[in-house]
């Protein structure tokens, strides 16, 4: 078996072809095949993902600063002092980050929200065909396609305060407001955040409840329609059940992806992120980059990661448990 | 839905034209900004250019070096799209087609890597990049390599999981055909496999692409002057104290074109790879 390993390591993640020819001449048995082809994700993955994240573990315990970056095992243990540190709600690091975790928390609770709620109406009102769906569809994809900064640069056009379409609408045609406020910097921020965020997340949302809807077979629909249900109790009692599935994988991928979302905030805003706006990734980002503080910044990341984990364990233990009752 | 009353379709009418403008609004702003002289951008907001001019998709290849950009997306992008399907394939194949100790385990670690922080890996990558680089000289950090590399991983996940199920439709009849007409495994993947699950393998190189093409975090810690993605040139464009908004956008859109041409025109297998597994 280790032999094996070792023979496919010499080759690189694409010369994963010579594998069959040396499978040849060595003629190992068929249970090694799967595992070569696997070699190169595998290498791949450990690579990227799984050493980096052990890696950033072993950080979280270090004191590894500024002068240690050129050769990182040199930094000198620190036990849980950078966890301390960041969990110290009175001073200042500690303070930023559970006011950040607070933001980034009410941000994916809006945005997840939305997002679903949209997603949930357009799915519905365009499940029945009529002209033009196709291309009504086609348009609903678009915040999907379009590259996550070319989409987010446009709003921040689109937020400028003297040149941008908001305020133009807002100020200028329906005088809604004294001024021209700012929208990319204070209070105004997160709402600005909160918008572009759910432009961009709904069309998922869209189309993994347009796919769902599909297994739900008309004639349930025909059968309620001639028990005298109307539509909102075909919605109610045929359409949202059905759906149960669906939503709940759903709702967990736009959870996670909403509450590590970097881009948004990164290309809204610049390297600083207002305060009202200052999601996690973005505010460890910055304080890691700031101070070049790598063993503080794997630290919040680590805390990051557990609370994710915890949420989604009882997530899953939650909607399990009641999928069991259910049966 | 069956016999809808009035008022349901008015509803469905005022809700779906709404979505149209929220989603849509964007796009026109890009369109018609990328068309206004210079002075338009610079007042107030106003729709229609006060006259038409293409000079902003002339100027957008001097003002920066757009070009660089471009070739440098397009050639991390595109490397990052041929490695990960190649890899995705092989292991898609053999999650598909065999049954072997460590397959559970291993799709479930993949697929859960794919959910994790995108800033846990950051750090310590940046500093395995670096570190590899002073110890052996192999230049990872700044160069496309590195982010080539790191792109094939990010989707990776998505890409195997999407294939093998891609897979599993492809009938094994098909296999134990070219079996008993004398082909081997990797034969039969190459020949009789790719060609039949060719969609498939289309609809993960788009995806492939469009992560890679859309990436900033990574973008923006691991590449130089010389290497730099549109991700971040194109912001670095937008946050210049005098910024020409006409020119950003005409860049915006020349940038999308790609991207949003290949989904649309995939969309199909595309949308059924994407929402399988929700949906399954």
């Amino acid at each position: 078996m280790i032999d094996r390993k070792n023979a496919g390591q010499e080759a690189t993640p694409s010369g994963a072809a010579p594998a069959p020819r040396r499978r040849r001449r060595y003629r190992p048995g068929r249970g090694a095949l799967p595992y070569l082809l696997l070699l190169p994700a595998l290498l791949a993955e450990l690579l990227i993902h799984l050493v980096p994240m052990a890696t950033g573990i072993v950080m979280a315990f270090k004191q590894l600063t500024q002068f240690f970056i050129r050769d990182w095992s040199a930094a000198p243990w620190s036990g849980f002092d950078n966890f301390s540190v960041a969990l110290e709600f009175n001073a200042p690091i500690g303070k930023a980050l559970l006011n950040s975790f607070w933001v980034t928390c009410l941000f994916t609770l809006g945005s997840v929200g939305l997002s679903w709620l949209i997603g949930v109406a357009a799915s519905i009102f365009t499940q029945d065909a009529f002209r033009g769906r196709g291309l009504l569809r086609a348009a609903f994809m678009l915040p999907y396609a379009l590259p996550v900064f070319a989409a987010v640069i446009t709003w921040s056009f689109m937020f400028q305060r003297d040149t941008g379409l908001i305020n133009h609408l807002l100020h200028d045609q329906l005088h809604l407001t004294d001024d021209k406020p700012f929208w990319l910097i204070g209070d105004n921020s997160f709402w600005a955040l909160l918008t572009v965020s759910v432009w961009k997340s709904w069309p998922f949302a869209f189309l993994t409840l347009t796919a769902g809807l599909q297994n739900i077979p008309r004639e349930l629909y025909e059968a309620a329609a001639l028990d005298g249900a109307g539509v909102w109790q075909q919605i109610r009692r045929i359409t949202l059940p059905s759906l149960r599935p669906v939503n709940l994988v759903l709702v967990l991928v736009l959870f996670l992806w909403t509450f590590n979302d970097f881009n948004t905030p990164f290309v809204l805003f610049g390297k600083s992120a207002p305060q009202a706006a200052d999601l996690i990734s973005i505010h460890i980002y910055q304080s890691s980059f700031l101070t070049w503080n790598f063993g503080q910044g794997s630290a919040m990341s680590v805390l990051l990661l557990l609370f994710l984990l915890l949420v989604t364990a009882v997530y899953l233990l939650a909607t399990n448990r009641r999928r069991g009752d259910a049966e | 839905m069956i016999n809808p009353p009035a008022s349901f379709r008015w509803l469905r009418r005022i809700v779906l034209l709404a979505l149209t403008v929220f989603t849509l609004t964007p796009v026109a702003v890009m369109l018609s900004s990328s068309l206004k002289p210079l002075q338009d951008v610079q007042g107030p907001w106003r729709w229609i250019p006060s006259r038409l001019t293409f000079r902003p998709y002339v100027d957008i290849w001097t003002t920066v070096p757009l070009a660089k950009y471009f070739t440098n997306s397009l050639i991390v992008a595109g490397s990052a799209t041929g490695l990960s399907v190649l890899i995705a394939l092989l292991a898609g194949y053999a999650v598909s087609r065999y049954r072997f100790r460590g397959k559970k385990v291993f799709t479930v670690t993949v697929l859960s890597t794919q959910m994790f922080p995108g800033i846990l890996f950051l750090l310590p990558l940046f500093l395995i990049f670096v570190n590899i680089g002073n110890s052996t000289g192999v230049a990872l950090y700044g160069s496309r390599g590195g982010l080539i590399l790191t792109y094939l991983t990010f989707s990776l996940p998505f890409s195997i999981w999407m294939l093998a199920g891609y897979l599993d439709s492809v009938p094994r009849d098909l296999d134990e055909a070219a079996a008993v007409d004398g082909c081997g495994p990797i034969r039969t993947l190459v020949q009789i496999i790719v060609p039949a699950a060719l969609p498939g393998i289309v609809a993960v190189a788009v995806y492939a692409f469009m992560t890679a093409w859309g990436e900033v975090l990574f973008a923006s810690v691991m590449t130089n002057d010389q290497t730099r993605t549109l991700a971040v040139g194109l912001q670095g464009y937008a946050t210049q104290t005098d910024v020409y908004w006409n020119q950003v956008m005409a860049a915006s859109l020349v940038v999308s074109l790609p991207v949003v041409a290949g989904f649309l025109l995939l969309q199909r297998y595309l949308v059924a790879g994407l929402t399988a597994g929700a949906v399954k």
